[in-house]
């Protein structure tokens, strides 16, 4: 057991947790933040995909513990805090970028983050540029993102349409 | 997952300190905490070094000092790495998802173990896992193992798109440790199976890498590229990272070439590398190497595939650097 505290989506928590807790579980089970999904717990679908510190990060892969004196920020906590939507969150709406919905909470925090990444990706020509977001740019750059309804064509049109 | 003490060092010294028998160093633990998940890594003790001070990415003396604890993604994205080191930068690139990249540091990227199904699987044996217990990949599923340096106790290979940037690099691994510091190369970080499959690298209980420091870059132009079975988000099937310096009358003045999925280590193609210098930069060359290297691959029934997939990879990678 470990004494934690954790800010999330704007509010302080502290809270006795087992160190055995993964992120993804703490925000499900004891805070019923049921927005973050769990698809396979091993990194390996980005279903889970929350930011800390404000970068995009697998909650399923971060212990609790190691969370101490963080900043999380979850699906529920992207809006304005006034029940407006993130623009990401209207430009999915509004282009269908989902049909189950399951990746949908991870594919809106990965896709919050990697807006707010600076530099190239695998698949960007010159290195020393921070290139425009085209869609092979994006598609790359959300790749730790599955979606297993195969949505991919609209979440890409939705995420052009938000950019930097 | 058995339960286990969990404590944030503060610095290098008191992490080795607070290393005893069942402890492990937690770095990002995107590898780690999956393992101890499938019951395959079982720490009574995670220390976590991801918060430690090393986490700088400096010039020095023509060369560069990475911090064991800089984020991958950070390291990929640093200025010095994309204009001195392109080639790092691409295999970092190359490697995992940006969110897997934001979490992983240096240190634990090379650590990482290997992705063989029989090893993440507890019910099965695996020598890697439990020693003597045996090798199920050998009759089995072995279509991603290795076709070079393997031994009759182990067919896997080591999983990392960085580490084979840095065996071209020729990258220096400081560690401190229980019994002091010391400094150990790549290649020579990681080891070949042999009869000790469950040792992955040199390292001593409870060494702690603290920096990785690289050389000033080799002349030439380099590139990384990746063969995978999806267009991103997968592992290497084989990897080169190249360097290449083509003299003005057209001969090889410098060669570096190290390949990935093919070994349980970066592999270092050395036989490649002597046979090029002096020669002409041609295709013909780049074939006649390529096959001096992979005359000493010994494929298993199911993995054939890769050594006409190294040796074109290796021959495209080289065209491309030729001016
Ligand atoms: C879905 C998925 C896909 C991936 N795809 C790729 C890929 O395509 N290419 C690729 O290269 N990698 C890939 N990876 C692997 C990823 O790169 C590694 O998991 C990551 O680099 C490990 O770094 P970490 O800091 O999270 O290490 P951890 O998981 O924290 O630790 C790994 C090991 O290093 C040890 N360790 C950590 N820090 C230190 C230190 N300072 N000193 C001594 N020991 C230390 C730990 O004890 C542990 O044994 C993938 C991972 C996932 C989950
Ligand atoms: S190849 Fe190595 S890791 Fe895989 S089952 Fe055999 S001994 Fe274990
Ligand atoms: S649940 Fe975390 S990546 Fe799949
Ligand atoms: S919308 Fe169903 S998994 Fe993506």
């Amino acid at each position: 057991m470990a004494e934690i505290t954790v800010r999330v989506n704007g509010t302080e928590h502290s809270l006795i947790v087992d160190t055995r807790l993964s992120l993804l579980d703490l925000l499900r089970e004891r805070l019923g933040l049921t927005g973050s999904k769990k698809g396979c717990d091993h990194g390996q679908c980005g279903a889970c995909t929350v930011l800390i510190d404000g970068r995009r990060s697998n909650a399923c892969l971060a212990l609790a513990v190691t969370c101490d004196g963080l900043d999380v920020t979850t699906v529920e906590g992207l809006g304005d805090g006034d029940g407006g939507l993130h623009p990401l969150q209207a430009a999915f709406i509004e282009h269908d970028a989902f049909q189950c919905g399951y990746c949908t909470p991870g594919q809106l925090c990965s896709a919050a983050g990697m807006l707010t990444e600076p530099g190239p990706s695998a698949v960007t020509e010159d290195l020393m540029e921070d290139p425009p977001l085209t869609p092979a740019e994006i598609r790359e750059r959300m790749s730790g993102n599955l979606c297993r309804c195969g949505a991919y064509v609209n979440i890409v049109t939705a995420i052009e349409g938000v950019r930097r | 997952m058995r339960p286990f003490e969990y404590a944030r060092a503060l610095d290098g010294p008191d992490a080795v300190a607070r290393f005893r028998p069942g402890t492990m160093y937690l770095g990002g633990g995107t590898n780690l905490v999956d393992l101890m998940r499938l019951g395959v890594a079982e720490p009574d003790h995670l220390v976590d070094v991801s918060r430690l001070p090393f986490d700088r990415v400096e010039a020095s003396d023509g060369g560069l000092r990475i911090g064991a604890a800089v984020r991958n993604s950070d390291l990929a994205a640093h200025p010095l790495v994309r204009e001195r080191y392109p080639m790092l930068a691409r295999a970092l690139l190359a490697g995992a998802s940006g969110q897997v990249r934001n979490m992983a540091t240096v240190a634990g990227n090379l650590l990482q173990r290997t992705r063989c199904p029989y090893f993440q699987d507890v019910t099965k044996a695996c020598n890697k896992r439990v020693p003597g217990s045996g090798c199920p990949a050998i009759p089995g599923d072995h279509r991603n193992h290795a076709i070079i340096g393997h031994s009759e106790a182990c067919v896997a290979v080591h999983p990392s798109d960085m580490a084979v940037a840095l065996a071209a690099l020729e990258a220096r691994v400081h560690v401190t440790g229980p019994d002091g510091d010391r400094v150990v190369p790549i290649p020579g970080l990681h080891r070949l199976p042999g009869t000790e499959p469950h040792r992955d690298t040199v390292l001593e209980p409870g060494e702690l890498i603290t920096t990785v420091e690289l050389p000033s870059p080799p002349a030439g132009s380099s590139q990384y590229r990746k063969v995978r079975e999806r267009a991103s988000f997968a592992f290497a099937l084989v990897s080169v990272a190249a360097v290449l310096d083509v003299g003005g009358d057209g001969t090889v003045r410098g060669c570096r070439l190290a390949l990935g999925g093919v070994a349980h280590v970066p592999w270092r193609a050395e036989r490649a590398e002597r046979a090029l210098l002096g020669a002409p930069a041609t295709e013909e060359e780049f074939v006649r190497a390529a096959d001096a290297e992979l005359d000493q691959a010994r494929p298993l029934p199911r993995n054939g595939y890769k050594v006409p997939l190294s040796r074109n990879l290796i021959v495209r990678t080289l065209r491309e650097l030729t001016p």
